[in-house]
């Protein structure tokens, strides 16, 4: 067959359409439900067996948290990924980090609580959602979710408009407000990991379940440092430690009410 | 005909130098923060939407704020409406430019832009924001260009803008609504989690922006030799005066259903915009002001004998226009952010660079204006002559 560029052109465009009209055009209406189709399953039963192979979740076990415990899984990761510390609250980049259970659970906040689940120092880190609202409203698709469940963010490809921060309802991404190099560089004693990147500013960066390590068969950084406190595992797999963990503890998840099946328990 | 921006009194080209050094010392703040970063405004890892995007909204209103002198010129041939229109179609071009410009000066790195087009993602409501803003541009430049070069040339509008110009119409209501649905669904923000954010949106819009035409018609009443038909602005004071009624009384029933509902997470951003939480309350002077000014707005535009007085008229224009700045240029975006997803109150305030950038843009908005009405104006005077 015969065809000439004007033909060709034709063809491209039309196909480009309705590539953008089809998938595009019904995740908007019903976000996540092309996934699951494509998936065989419902857009909530994910992590089922129907659904994919691996879905990556973490379990933080709060009964064998402490405060040092958490201090060094910050500290951990912040080498790992090259997090500059910034005094000001406002500008400081937060990949994984404490927080007081009132603050983790505001909107299910029971006063009488035990004085113990009040006091522990609660891992916070991005929930690495199945209905993940950062990716929906990314509007040039650098953030975006893997068929492994793991929400990755493509900083050569952000453009800084922060939709995400105002989508995501657990305040889970940082922006590089100023130079992350320039700040690294000014920390005394400061040793940089040169084996992951330094953010350039203007970008927008999260947890990333440390694909980077995962990729090579390894466990996150956080869990390497405590892996008492820290579980990571796969979720669709019935057999798996995490899933075995899951059926004897107590756990909680953070805004469930938000339909984002967020991927990170606390084990209380 | 856009020679006709280069004839000009002492006053015009005093006028135009004058917004030309505000340019300046905001295209020096901008490239500042191009190269230290967005750090140098007064935003966080919390309230991570300032001004810049406050006031994007809300000219996105104004831009739209047209559709209510082109509806009854087009549909229902309200002819008094005839020699205005063209202002109503600039102001919205001004409008939409800086609406362009506060985004360019929001986003962290403006030169990757066009991954927008690169990389186009219509589940993002930002994808449809910047089709519908660049689309009502580009009606507007071509109706309103083309509709006062007949008038210039004595001749009727060329056919073909026709079926453009009623396109304009339900275009309007799409920029206001998709910038509505920015904010409207995104989960777990309270404030703008709400089905009326749209119409809300669009009812501020109808006042504000024909709330500038008035202002800025009964300025070219005083100064040119044209004078706009004073009952064609009474007429668009009542439109005014309707839609800031709507608007108010949308406000009121958000209250009603944070309030009776007794939800908490629904109730603390109006209550930190309003009356105060855990004691900050930096914003609550502002937004009372916002409601005293709109009260008394619509009471002037309601009172004929006030209404028909051209200094009634300013001051209840200048009031409602006010008033929509306040909710939706400061309080709308940043009761969005706080509190926190954590229920933690971080109070946002904008930096002098910050400042200096947004006015720039004003500035830009105002030297678009004010070229565009010369020359809109000069052909009024030569219709008469």
């Amino acid at each position: 067959m015969k065809i000439d560029r004007r033909k060709f052109l034709k063809a491209a465009g039309v196909s480009a359409l309705a590539s953008l009209g089809g998938k595009g055009a019904w995740e908007i209406l019903d976000p996540g439900a092309v996934d699951a189709a494509e998936h065989g399953g419902h857009g909530h039963d994910k992590a089922k067996e129907s659904g994919p192979k691996t879905r990556w979740a973490m379990l933080v076990d709060m009964r064998a948290m402490t405060e040092e415990k958490a201090d060094k899984i910050r500290e951990v990761c912040d080498f790992a990924h090259n997090i500059p510390h910034w005094d000001d609250p406002e500008r400081e980049l937060k990949w994984i980090w404490k927080e007081e259970y009132e603050h983790v659970f505001p909107s299910s906040y029971n006063e009488y609580i035990s004085d113990d689940i009040k006091a522990m120092p609660f891992m916070l880190l991005c929930n690495h959602c199945d209905e993940p609202p950062c990716v929906r409203v990314c509007p040039v698709q650098a953030t975006f979710r893997r068929p492994d469940g793991l929400v990755a963010q493509d900083y050569h490809r952000c453009i800084g408009c922060r939709f995400c921060m105002g989508a995501c309802p657990y305040g889970s991404r940082s922006f590089n407000w100023f130079s992350a190099k320039v700040a690294l560089e000014k920390e005394e004693g400061r040793k940089i990991n040169k084996e992951f990147p330094v953010r350039t500013r203007g970008v927008v960066e999260k947890c990333n379940f440390c694909v980077e390590r995962i990729s090579l068969g390894k466990q996150p950084a956080c869990v390497e440092a405590c892996p008492d406190v820290m579980h990571f595992g796969n979720l669709a797999d019935s057999e798996s430690e995490i899933r075995k963990i899951l059926r004897k503890r107590m756990s909680l998840r953070r805004k469930l009410e938000l339909g984002t099946h967020p991927m990170v328990f606390y084990l209380v | 005909m856009i020679e006709k921006a280069l004839k000009g009194s002492s006053f015009y080209w005093g006028w135009l130098v004058f917004l030309l050094a505000i340019i300046a010392a905001g295209a020096l703040a901008f490239i500042y923060q191009l190269n230290v970063g967005l750090g140098i405004t007064g935003m966080g890892r919390d309230v991570s939407w300032g001004i810049y995007i406050a006031q994007f909204t809300y000219f996105v209103g104004v831009a739209a704020g047209a559709v209510m002198l082109v509806i009854p010129k087009y549909l229902h041939h309200y002819t008094r409406y005839a020699k205005i229109v063209v202002f109503g179609e600039f102001i919205a071009i001004a409008a939409v430019i800086m609406c362009l410009l506060f985004i360019i000066v929001d986003i962290g790195q403006p030169q990757r832009m066009l991954n927008m087009i690169l990389h186009p993602t219509p589940r993002s409501i930002l994808f449809y924001d910047m089709i519908v803003l660049c689309g009502y541009l580009a009606i507007n430049i071509i109706c309103g260009y083309n509709t006062l070069l007949a008038d210039k040339k004595g001749v009727p509008c060329p056919r073909w803008v026709k079926p453009v110009i009623y396109l304009s119409i339900p275009w309007a209501v799409s920029i206001h609504t998709v910038t509505a649905f920015l904010y409207a669904g995104l989960p777990g923000r309270h404030l703008w989690l709400s089905a009326i954010m749209a119409p809300r949106f669009l009812s501020s819009a109808f006042a504000a922006g024909p709330s500038l035409l008035i202002m800025l018609l009964l300025f070219i009443g005083r100064f040119s030799k044209w004078k706009p038909d004073p009952e064609a602005m009474q007429n668009i004071a009542r439109t005014i005066c309707y839609a800031m009624i709507v608007n108010l009384f949308f406000m009121a029933m958000e209250f009603f259903t944070a309030f009776y509902s007794n939800i908490p997470a629904h109730k603390y951003p109006l209550q930190y915009l309003f009356f105060g939480l855990h004691g900050h309350d930096q914003l609550v002077p502002f937004m009372r002001f916002a409601i005293a000014v709109g009260l008394v707005g619509v009471f002037f535009l309601l009172v004929p004998a006030i209404r028909r007085n051209p200094v009634g008229l300013a001051l209840a224009t200048l009031f409602v226009f006010l008033s929509t700045w306040i909710d939706k240029g400061i309080g709308l975006i940043l009761g969005g952010f706080v509190p926190t997803p954590y229920e933690t109150i971080v109070d946002y305030c904008p930096t002098f660079p910050e400042i200096t950038i947004a006015t720039a843009i004003w500035a830009v908005g105002a030297f678009i204006l004010t070229i565009l009405f010369k020359v809109a104006i000069s052909v009024r005077e030569q219709q008469i002559s």
